[in-house]
């Protein structure tokens, strides 16, 4: 019963940051709601029982890509583009677009809750915890993966920075 | 009004997610919208992820999650970084106004 209200709290904390972000005309006010997005999301984290992800979610998203995105927005000027109008031509047939796609996946979703028997889990087997049980598979299961993140973190670093210089 | 949380919650939930930031990457103009809302289409993957990891009491699905999350922050850092390059040589950040290849 308490995860229940827990979970349409987080639920309503994720859809109505993310509705907000999509609609507000100030890019800052779009950032705030974007935040209480990510932190909703964080709580569906933890009632999942994936606590590290929950810690991983809040340092990252809230503390790090954030500040990058508040950063951008002092530095780009968008005072002009706040008074232009917010959407564009097509935004009805994205509107309707979107509309149908999630027509089609809520259908999915009904027709296979009953073939996957998705209302009861399968029994709890192991009794590490979630960051040792994840610290395990990551680096002897998925290490190859793992290096090329690093890899992919150090392109990016050198995009960004190559990006962000005055004159290439 | 108080039933059990099951796993189908958990990918309704996700599909609005989605929804809603495809909305916000098709239908705004603004640049760094649009890339927020990237970061809500990303979040919706990890949602479905983490709910499925759940549900088979297998930790894949988490490294997943990790991995997805690591793309997007690679992605965040150089689409912004792109948006300043952008910024500094066409004064706009809407998406429409840039249509130097366009036919």
């Amino acid at each position: 019963m308490t995860e229940t209200i827990f979970f349409y709290a987080f639920a309503l904390l994720t859809l109505g940051g993310g509705v907000l972000t999509i609609t507000r005309r100030n890019a800052v006010h779009s950032a705030i709601a974007l935040i209480v997005s990510l932190a909703g999301v964080a709580g569906l984290f933890l009632l999942q029982h994936a606590e590290f992800l929950f810690a991983v979610q809040i340092i990252l998203y809230v503390g790090g890509v954030m500040l990058l995105y508040l950063f951008v927005i002092m530095l780009v000027n968008l005072d002009e583009a706040a008074r232009q109008p917010q959407f564009n031509k097509q935004w009805w047939l994205a509107l309707a677009c979107v509309l149908v796609v999630g027509l089609e996946l809520f259908y999915f979703i009904r027709k296979g809750a009953g073939a996957f028997r998705l209302a009861e889990p399968s029994p709890q087997t192991s009794t590490l915890g979630n960051t040792e049980q994840l610290a395990d598979v990551l680096f002897s299961q998925y290490l190859l993966p793992f290096e090329l993140a690093s890899v992919l973190l150090l392109v990016a670093i050198v995009g960004s920075v190559l990006m962000g210089k005055k004159e290439v | 009004m108080f039933h059990p949380i099951t796993t189908v919650h958990y990918l309704v939930l996700s599909a609005a997610l989605l929804a809603i930031g495809v909305i916000g990457v098709l239908a705004r103009r603004n640049i760094v919208i649009i890339l927020m809302s990237i970061e809500l289409i990303l979040n919706a993957v990890n949602i479905n992820l983490i709910a499925f990891s759940h549900y088979f009491r297998q930790v894949s699905g988490q490294i997943f999650a990790i991995f997805v999350i690591t793309v997007a922050v690679a992605e965040a850092a150089v689409g912004l970084g792109i948006l300043i390059a952008l910024f500094r040589n066409k004064q706009t950040v809407l998406a429409d106004e840039i249509n130097l290849l366009k036919w």
